[in-house]
């Protein structure tokens, strides 16, 4: 099976530890994170591995992209510190098996756009921004065949991402697309991180959505208009998988003219939505969630947002109504995006 | 033209009623696996007195009369198993009054639930009823006849306990008024008159009902469900019980079914929160999940599946789909909740048996008092052999709720017998007095708690 591409060496002389020492859900100094660094490399059972909230963040901390997120994850199967309780992972695990069918697959000449298991969602995608791609996944029936697996790091299985995600790849494959564009980046995170960081062959080439909309902007800039709205960035979890794409947040905001607000919760410190920490099981997870939100929230409101502007489903699905409830409206990027060339956003 | 059929046509006009093929046809089906049972007429009376004419007719003629509310059982409980007249009592919806200070409505027995909640949405939206977990096209008069349950059965109990007042036309056609509107005092209490109970849960065979005074209920302004999730039945009663002691939730129903795959052999608890404000909501939730809950969440057996998501509530109707063809029919029965393990088990086992995806469901009653258990059975309409087998899955589970001391809700003709054979002799004989004296021309929906010995 698949094995993590990890250098232990490359850990132990590491001269900052940022990885546990930047988190902003644990309280480490650089000797602690040393300690316990040491601890879950030699599959001992350090504290750190029972109180991760999984946010992914560690991955953008790690000035070596040595991916200790994905270690933390592996560890806490290895070890069996499932950080939800057994039902949620066994709830979560069956959710991605497909029961309606076979997916139809047809050959896509040139560029696709993935839905991934957000087919539900294509209605966001008819617009001007995506003519020209061919869409995959467009039926919610078939969408777990497309469904990138990633989700299941906050399950602590990569064993079941590394089981399936060959046949998903294969599926993509199968339409015979060299280059994919990702509604979701946690797709895209797979594709670009995940995969080659445990030896998965990936035989298409794929783009993140905030590049292709960028882009596309660029070539319909005549058509658009300042928004002039002050907005705020919900950063996802799987955006740490790709950082080295999230500068194109603020060359998009610039480029439709609206002003990301000075925040707390922004950039490497931007705030997990929270979505898999309310299931966790140690204790008072539940309150620290709605804790982590209101913060958030509040962090947006006083920093004078108009919109909150969402890349992810689930940190939508999570926030966009105590977002919409503030005053704030919540906003896909690409329907913000939409609102920038005159297209109207039901 | 026959002479009754020109009796109904000068009872309620010749546009409500009806002696035609393709009318008939309409009637003579049930959602359900039931065979087929035709009536000879149709006739959809407006009123109280129009309904009483209908009756007196009929035992006149000595022709049996069937009335008919939403026809949502699915039991085939209001199929003319023995012909005659089917009362379609869908134009007796008139909301008559709403007393706001005193939380009831006295409405006629036709109306729909769709139509209550509507109204009190717009017209009175501190007040709610309990809605049956049927389709809104359902009755409330139906919901009586068989001892429905709905949203509010956690703190209220079965919908027939939300009654205060009762109008019932005899199976003689005389008009007799239960509660406090017998002593023309106002609908708003059954008590402290003397019992009755003649009904409510009878299946129509003892009387029409024409007016309900129902119970009305707070109706807070935030609605939130959340799920908890545990993969070992058995935790299903105790976390019950342990919710049931806080008290504060509206609904409380356990749910399984072997499709979407993500629900299969696991055990979601849905739990109604309601509030005026954040802070009630998360007050109560407070005391579910940090207090009630989190021994189980910490020690990973259970966990919040969700929270405020925009989950319609468990529905049973869902499993429709399974077999294509959208049939599904399912056995209720009220059973003790700590049956629910044993409940699950025999409904997989059946339903594997059969060929069919199980879906079962508990809702409790009252404070952990029971539970109205379903077990759900798909089918395609168009295959009789996989009717066939949702028929016989069907017969099977009344058998095993015999077999667990469950009490089969609303039972079709075959779990209504199983019953009458397990009754005590002088219930069952006090039963048959009742019905002779009622409906000595024996014309009530007959077919049904038909006492034979």
């Amino acid at each position: 099976m698949y094995e993590l591409k990890f250098d232990e060496d490359m850990c132990f002389a590491c001269g900052t530890h940022d990885c546990l020492v930047k988190c902003q859900h644990l309280d480490l100094d650089e000797d602690m994170a040393r300690i316990e660094l040491e601890k879950f490399i030699n599959s001992e059972d350090p504290w750190v591995l029972h109180d991760c909230v999984t946010c992914y963040a560690c991955e953008e901390y790690c000035p070596n992209g040595n991916h200790p997120f994905y270690l933390i994850v592996q560890k806490q199967e290895e070890l069996n510190i499932p950080p939800l309780p057994e039902p949620l992972i066994k709830q979560g695990v069956q959710l991605g098996i497909p029961f309606r069918g076979e997916p139809e697959i047809k050959e896509i000449n040139g560029t696709a756009l993935n839905m991934g298991a957000f087919s539900v969602l294509t209605n966001r995608v008819q617009s001007r921004l995506f003519e020209g791609l061919t869409i995959m996944s467009d039926d919610p029936r078939k969408m777990f065949h497309y469904f990138c697996q990633l989700m299941y790091l906050h399950y602590a299985k990569t064993s079941v991402i590394n089981e399936r995600l060959e046949k998903i790849i294969a599926t993509i494959a199968a339409h015979k697309v060299k280059k994919v564009v990702h509604f979701h980046d946690e797709c895209y995170g797979t594709y670009t991180s995940y995969a080659p960081a445990f030896g998965i062959d990936v035989p298409f080439e794929s783009i993140h959505l905030f590049e292709y909309l960028y882009n596309k902007l660029e070539e319909l800039k005549s058509d658009i208009t300042p928004l002039n709205y002050k907005v705020a960035y919900q950063r996802p979890c799987s955006s740490r998988l790709s950082p080295d794409k999230h500068l194109f947040v603020d060359k998009i905001f610039s480029l439709i003219g609206v002003e990301p607000v000075d925040r707390e919760y922004v950039d490497e410190n931007a705030m997990c939505c929270g979505a898999t920490i309310l299931g966790q099981r140690k204790e008072g997870r539940r309150q620290y969630c709605n804790e982590i939100q209101k913060n958030n929230i509040e962090d947006m409101k006083n920093a004078g947002a108009q919109i909150c502007v969402f890349n992810c489903p689930a940190c939508m699905q999570t926030l966009g109504k105590p977002v919409g409830k503030s005053g704030i409206m919540p906003l896909f990027m690409s329907d913000l995006c939409r609102l920038a060339i005159g297209e109207k956003v039901v | 033209m026959s002479s009754i059929y020109q009796a109904l046509i000068e009872i309620v006009g010749e546009d409500y009623a009806s002696n035609r093929q393709e009318e008939l046809f309409t009637y003579s089906k049930d959602l359900g696996t039931s065979e087929s049972k035709w009536p000879e007429y149709v006739v959809a009376p407006k009123t109280t007195e129009e309904v009483q004419k209908i009756v007196r007719l009929a035992n006149e003629e000595k022709i049996a009369i069937v009335p008919l509310g939403g026809g949502m059982t699915l039991a085939g409980l209001a199929l003319p198993l023995k012909g005659g007249i089917t009362i379609d009592m869908k134009r007796m919806e008139k909301i008559i009054e709403v007393n706001e200070p005193g939380r009831y409505m006295v409405v006629e027995a036709g109306i729909s639930q769709g139509k209550i909640t509507s109204y009190l949405h717009k017209h009175h939206p501190h007040l709610m009823h309990s809605e049956p977990g049927a389709p809104p096209a359902a009755t409330v008069g139906g919901n009586l006849a068989i001892h429905g349950q709905g949203d509010l059965a956690h703190p209220y109990g079965f919908n027939s306990d939300m009654v205060n007042g009762l109008e019932v036309i005899l199976p003689t056609g005389e008009i007799a008024r239960f509660g406090s509107c017998a002593i023309d005092a106002g609908w708003y209490t059954m008590h402290p008159l003397p019992d009755l109970g003649l009904f409510l849960g009878w299946n129509g065979t003892t009387g029409i009902m024409t007016k309900v005074s129902l119970r009305l209920f707070p109706h807070k302004q935030i609605r939130k469900m959340d799920l908890f999730a545990v993969e070992n039945e058995a935790l299903v009663p105790e976390i019950l019980y342990e919710l049931t002691h806080v008290g504060l939730s509206e609904d409380l129903v356990a749910f399984s079914s072997e499709i979407p795959p993500m629900m299969n052999k696991l055990h979601s608890i849905s739990i109604v929160i309601t509030g005026d404000s954040e802070e009630e909501i998360e007050f109560k939730r407070h005391l579910f999940f940090d207090v009630k809950l989190s021994k189980y969440i910490r020690s990973g057996v259970g966990g919040i599946a969700a929270v405020s998501q925009d989950r319609q509530r468990p529905q049973i109707s869902k499993s429709a789909d399974w077999k294509k063809g959208g049939g599904f029919e399912y056995v209720g029965a009220i059973m003790p909740v700590s049956a629910y393990p044993e409940c699950y088990r025999r409904g997989a086992e059946i339903s594997a048996r059969h060929d069919i995806p199980y879906t079962v469901l508990g809702r409790v009653i009252g404070s952990s008092h029971g539970m109205m258990f379903s077990w759900s059975y798909a089918f395609n309409r168009a295959d009789p052999e996989t009717v066939r087998h949702a028929r016989e899955a069907l017969h099977e589970t009344d058998e095993q709720v015999m077999e667990m001391n469950g009490a089969i809700w609303k039972p079709a003709v075959f779990g209504q017998k199983l019953m009458m054979d397990r009754m005590d002799t002088n219930t069952l004989q006090l039963m048959k007095k009742v019905k002779n004296l009622l409906d000595p021309n024996g014309i009530m929906n007959p077919g049904n708690w038909e006492v034979i010995q």
